[in-house]
C-alpha cells in the first residue's frame, strides 16, 4: 500500500435497469499489493459492479474510473483486459475438451505466418504454470482436471495477459479445504508480485483470514471500507445487512415448539447399492437435521423418501400409512415436499415468472374441470408469495431470472408452501443465499414447525442445524450412523459420528 | 394472509397492473416479428398493385392455413425443447388413409377421423419413444420422416389416390361467410392453441418442460406422459393438415403430398421468437412467421421473380428476420 496512487479507483458509480437502481454512486479503491474483500448480501451490487470493472455492463454517466491515476473508459471485455483486469467467475468458462495449454492462450495464440506456433506457447504457458504451483501438464485436458485445478487454470489464463487487478467471485464455493488453502497460498503470492485482487466472498472466515481491506456494499450503496484491524462479525455483518447481530442465529429458535405424533417414519428403506438401510423419522410440528458430509447419502434418501429415486427395499409410513412414491408427483400428492440443493438446475424455472414458478404445483388441483386453470386464484397466489415470503420484485409477473439469490430461494419456498404441505424435506434450504433471506427462511421453518409441520433439514453448515434442529440423524456412508438430540446437539458430537471410522451406531436411539 | 383488507387489496391492485404492464410487455415481444411482416406487405404493395387487394390477402391466409396448422403443432414441440420432422410424411400417410376410406360408401364419413386417428397414432408412436425408451427427438422424427413416407407409398401401393366424389371436398373450396373453410380451420386450430398453451395446466406443463425438464419433474409433472401428449397432438394437427391438403386435392400421392412441410412449419415456429431450446415463445408469433412465409410465396411470384430466385430470396429473408430480432431483443437487453 505504499504506492503513490491507487491501482484501480471507482468514484461514483452507477447503474440502471429500467425501474431499478443496481447501483448508487459506489466508490472502490484497490492498492497494487492488496487483498481487497468485497462484502455485501446477495442483490446488493457485487456483481454488477464487477461486471461495469470488467467491461460487461456499461456504467451510467456521472462515474469515474481511474487506474493509475489515469481516467479511462472499459466499454468492451477486451478494453478491460487491455487494462489488465480480468476475472474468474464463479462458473468457470473454460472449454472442457482442450488442453489447458490451448484454454490458457485462447484467443491469443501465438501464430507464425498463419501456423500455430505450439512450441512457443506450451513454453510460456508451462512458465505460468510453474510459477502457479501447479501440479498438472500443459497438454492435460481440462476435462480430466478437478474443479480446483481448473480454477487454477483460470488464473493462469489471467497472468497470461499480464493482469495487474484481478477479480474472484466466490473462488472457494466448490473447493475443499485443502484446496481452499492451497489457493490461498496462490493468492497471497500474487499479492507479494504486487497484483491487486479483488475477493468477492459470503464466507467470514476467508475474509478475516485473507483480506487486506473489505469494503461492504448494501443495496446497490457503498457503505464503508475496514482495515484488516477493524474486521469483526459483528460489524461486518452489521454493515451489510443495516441491523444488529443480535437479531440474526437465535439458539432459542426452538424454544417452546411442541410435538404432535409421528409424520414420517423411514424403515430400512435402501436403494439396493450404496444407500441404507437407513431409519429416521419426523414428528408433527418437529425440525429434524439429516447431518453428515458431502457425501454421506443425504440427499440421496431424501430423494428416494420423495418418489423420486427408486427404493429398493424398506418402507415409508407418513402418517401411519404406507407411502410407496414412484414418481414426486406421487409424493406432493401424498403432502411431501422436497426442496432441492441445487436450484437453478433442479429447482426453478428461470425464465418463467415469479407467478407461474409459485402455482406449478398446485396448478392441476386448482385447476376447473378439464384442466382450465383458474388465473385469478393463480395470481392470488403469486402476489400472496411476494407479501408473505416478502420477496422482493417488481411484481409477480417478473421472469424469476432476474432476481437475487435469495429471493429465487424464496419463490421456491412459496411453491412448496403452496401445496400446504405435512413434510418439507429442505436440502441445503440457505446455500447462495444472503444474511438478510437466511433469517427470513429461519424465520419461516421456524414458524412452520409452530404450525405443526414436520420438516427434516439437510445442510453442510453446522451451525445451522445446531441453531435450528429439535434432533439431529448423522450419516457416514449411507447409513444412519447416529442421533444427537438436545443439549447433545453440538459441532464436536456431530463431526465424532460423521467422521468416525467404526461401523456401530453412535448415540442414543 | 396478512394486513387489513383494504391495505392488502391495495397491494394487489398495485402488483396486478404492474403485472398486467409486463403482459403487454411480453405481447410485444411475442409479436416482435410483426414490424417486419408489415414492412414485407408495404414493399410488395409498392411493387405490385396486385398485392394489396382483399382478393389476394385472403388468398395469403389460405395459402398459409396448413402451414399454420401443422406449425400451431411444432410450436407445443419446439416449446418443450423438442422437434417434430415427422410431420410431412404423417401428413401424407394421413391423407392416403382419408382418400382409401373415402372410396369405400359405408365408411365415407369416417375418413376425416381416420386421418385424425392416423395421425394421432403417428404422434403417440413418435412421443413413447422420446419419453420412454428415451431417445433424441431429433433422431426418433428423423427416421419417422422415412418410414412414415414408406408407410404413406405403401397405403396406395405407391399410386396416386383418387377420389372426384370426395364427401369432404368442401372444406378444400368451400367457405363460411366468405372465409375460406380452411382458413376458418386455422384459425380454430390458431385460439385452441393459445388456449390450451395461456389457460390450461397442460400449456403451463409445457412451458416448464421446456424450460427446465429435472426440475419439472421434481415439481411433480409426469414429464414423460407431457410429451407423449404434446407429439400426439403434432400428430393430430398433421392428420388435419393431410384432410385439408387432400380436400383441396381430391386426391393423395403417399411420395409427393407434404415434402418438406416439416421446414415451413419449423421456420414458422422460429420466425415467430419461438427459442428453439424451448420454454419461450407463443402461438400468435407462429402466426406471423406462418404468415410471412406466405407473404414471401405470395409476393415473390406476384412480381414476377423467377422461381429459381424466389427461393434463394425466401430463404435469405428468413435468416435475415431472425438475426434482426436476435439484434434487436440483444439491443434491448444491454441498454
Amino acid at each position: 500500500m505504499s504506492a503513490a496512487a491507487p491501482l484501480l479507483e471507482m468514484r461514483g458509480i452507477s447503474k440502471t435497469f429500467g425501474a431499478v437502481r443496481a447501483l448508487r454512486g459506489v466508490d472502490l479503491t484497490v492498492w497494487p499489493g492488496e487483498i481487497h474483500a468485497l462484502m455485501g448480501e446477495n442483490g446488493a451490487g457485487k456483481s454488477t459492479l464487477m461486471k461495469i470493472l470488467s467491461g460487461a455492463y456499461h456504467a451510467d454517466p456521472g462515474g469515474r474510473l481511474m487506474v493509475d491515476g489515469r481516467e479511462v473508459s472499459i466499454a468492451s471485455p477486451l478494453d478491460a483486459l487491455q487494462l489488465g483486469v480480468a476475472i474468474i467467475y464463479q462458473e468457470l468458462s473454460l472449454a472442457p475438451n482442450l488442453s489447458v495449454q490451448q484454454n490458457v492462450c485462447l484467443g491469443r495464440e501465438a501464430a507464425r505466418a498463419g501456423i500455430l506456433d505450439k512450441a512457443a506457447m506450451r513454453r510460456q504457458c508451462a512458465d505460468i504454470l510453474k510459477r502457479l504451483g501447479a501440479d498438472f501438464r500443459p497438454d492435460t485436458r481440462v476435462s480430466r482436471l478437478s474443479l480446483a485445478q481448473q480454477q487454477m487454470v483460470e488464473i493462469a489464463r489471467a497472468l497470461s495477459v499480464d493482469a495487474r487487478i484481478l477479480v474472484m467471485d466466490e473462488p472457494t464455493a466448490s473447493l475443499s479445504s485443502r484446496e481452499t488453502d492451497k489457493l490461498f497460498g496462490l493468492i497471497r503470492a500474487l499479492r507479494a508480485d504486487g497484483l491487486a485482487i479483488i475477493y468477492i466472498s459470503h464466507r467470514m472466515a476467508e475474509v478475516y483470514e485473507l483480506a487486506d481491506r473489505c469494503s461492504v456494499l448494501r443495496d446497490g450503496a457503498y457503505v464503508g471500507t475496514l482495515k484488516r484491524e477493524d474486521l469483526g462479525e459483528a460489524r461486518l455483518i452489521q454493515m451489510m445487512v443495516g441491523r444488529d447481530l443480535s437479531d440474526f442465529y437465535k439458539k432459542d429458535q426452538g424454544e417452546g415448539r411442541s410435538f404432535g405424533a409421528q409424520v414420517l417414519k423411514v424403515e430400512d428403506l435402501t436403494d439396493g447399492r450404496r444407500i441404507g438401510p437407513a431409519s429416521l423419522d419426523v414428528r408433527a410440528g418437529e425440525v429434524v437435521g439429516l447431518s453428515g458430509l458431502v457425501g454421506a447419502g443425504r440427499t440421496e434418501l431424501a430423494r428416494m423418501i420423495f418418489g423420486a429415486e427408486p427404493a429398493r427395499g424398506g418402507r415409508i409410513l407418513l402418517d401411519g400409512q404406507p407411502l410407496a412414491a414412484r414418481h414426486p408427483a406421487e409424493a406432493i400428492a401424498a403432502g411431501i415436499v422436497y426442496l432441492s440443493e441445487d436450484r437453478k438446475g433442479l429447482g426453478l424455472f428461470f425464465d418463467m415468472t415469479i407467478e407461474d414458478n409459485v402455482n406449478l404445483a398446485v396448478a392441476a388441483r386448482d385447476a376447473y374441470p378439464f384442466g382450465i386453470r383458474r388465473l385469478a386464484l393463480a395470481a392470488r397466489r403469486g402476489v400472496d408469495a411476494l407479501k408473505r415470503l416478502s420477496i422482493r420484485a417488481r411484481s409477480a409477473q417478473s421472469t424469476v431470472r432476474a432476481l437475487s439469490g435469495g429471493n429465487q430461494q424464496k419463490v421456491l419456498f412459496a411453491r412448496l408452501l403452496a401445496t400446504a404441505p405435512k413434510l418439507l424435506i429442505l436440502d441445503e434450504p440457505t446455500r447462495g443465499v444472503d444474511i438478510g433471506a437466511k433469517s427470513d427462511i429461519y424465520k419461516l421453518i421456524d414458524k412452520l414447525a409452530r404450525s405443526g409441520a414436520a420438516i427434516l433439514i439437510i445442510s453442510s453448515e453446522l451451525p445451522e442445524v445446531i441453531g435450528i434442529a429439535d434432533r439431529v440423524f448423522v450419516m457416514r456412508d449411507g447409513q444412519i450412523a447416529g442421533v444427537v438430540t438436545g443439549a447433545d446437539i453440538t459441532q464436536e458430537r456431530i463431526m465424532a459420528i460423521a467422521t468416525a471410522n467404526n461401523d456401530k451406531p453412535v448415540g442414543e436411539h | 394472509m396478512s394486513g387489513t383488507p383494504s391495505n392488502a387489496s391495495q397491494v394487489d391492485d398495485l402488483s396486478l397492473s404492474v403485472g398486467r404492464a409486463e403482459a403487454t410487455r411480453s405481447l410485444v415481444r411475442a409479436l416482435g416479428m410483426l414490424p417486419v411482416l408489415l414492412l414485407l406487405c408495404i414493399a410488395f404493395s409498392l411493387a405490385t398493385g396486385k398485392f394489396a387487394t382483399v382478393q389476394n390477402l385472403i388468398i395469403i391466409v389460405q395459402q398459409a392455413s396448413i402451414n399454420l396448422v401443422l406449425a400451431s403443432g411444432m410450436t407445443f414441440v419446439i416449446l418443450t425443447g423438442g422437434i417434430d420432422l415427422s410431420i410431412g410424411s404423417v401428413l401424407a400417410a394421413a391423407a392416403m388413409a382419408a382418400l382409401i376410406v373415402s372410396l369405400d360408401p359405408t365408411w365415407a364419413v369416417m375418413a376425416i377421423p381416420v386421418a385424425l386417428l392416423v395421425g394421432v397414432a403417428f404422434g403417440t408412436l413418435n412421443g413413447s419413444l422420446i419419453a420412454l425408451v428415451p431417445l433424441p427427438p431429433f433422431i426418433v422424427t428423423l427416421g419417422a420422416l422415412t418410414a412414415i413416407r414408406g408407410s404413406a407409398r405403401l397405403l396406395g401401393n405407391d399410386t396416386t389416390v383418387f377420389n372426384s366424389d370426395l364427401g369432404y371436398a368442401v372444406i378444400g373450396e368451400g367457405d363460411l361467410f366468405g372465409i375460406p373453410w380452411l382458413t376458418v380451420i386455422a384459425l380454430g386450430v390458431v385460439v385452441i392453441s393459445w388456449f390450451v398453451l395461456t389457460k390450461t395446466v397442460l400449456g403451463l406443463y409445457i412451458y416448464a418442460i421446456g424450460g427446465n425438464p429435472d426440475a419439472a419433474r421434481l415439481t411433480g409433472i409426469k414429464v414423460k406422459r407431457v410429451l407423449i401428449l404434446v407429439y400426439a397432438l403434432s400428430g393430430l394437427t398433421a392428420g388435419l393438415g393431410g384432410v385439408m391438403a387432400s380436400a383441396r386435392l381430391y386426391a393423395a400421392n403417399g411420395l409427393q403430398l407434404g415434402q418438406a412441410y416439416e421446414l415451413d412449419a419449423i421456420a414458422a415456429v422460429i420466425l415467430g421468437g419461438t427459442s428453439f431450446l424451448g420454454g419461450i415463445g407463443s402461438v400468435w408469433g407462429t402466426v406471423v412467421g406462418a404468415l410471412m412465409i406466405a407473404v414471401l410465396s405470395n409476393g415473390l411470384i406476384l412480381t414476377g421473380v423467377p422461381d429459381v430466385w424466389q427461393s434463394i430470396v425466401k430463404g435469405l429473408i428468413i435468416i435475415g428476420a431472425v438475426a434482426l430480432d436476435r439484434f434487436r431483443t440483444g439491443a434491448e437487453k444491454a441498454s
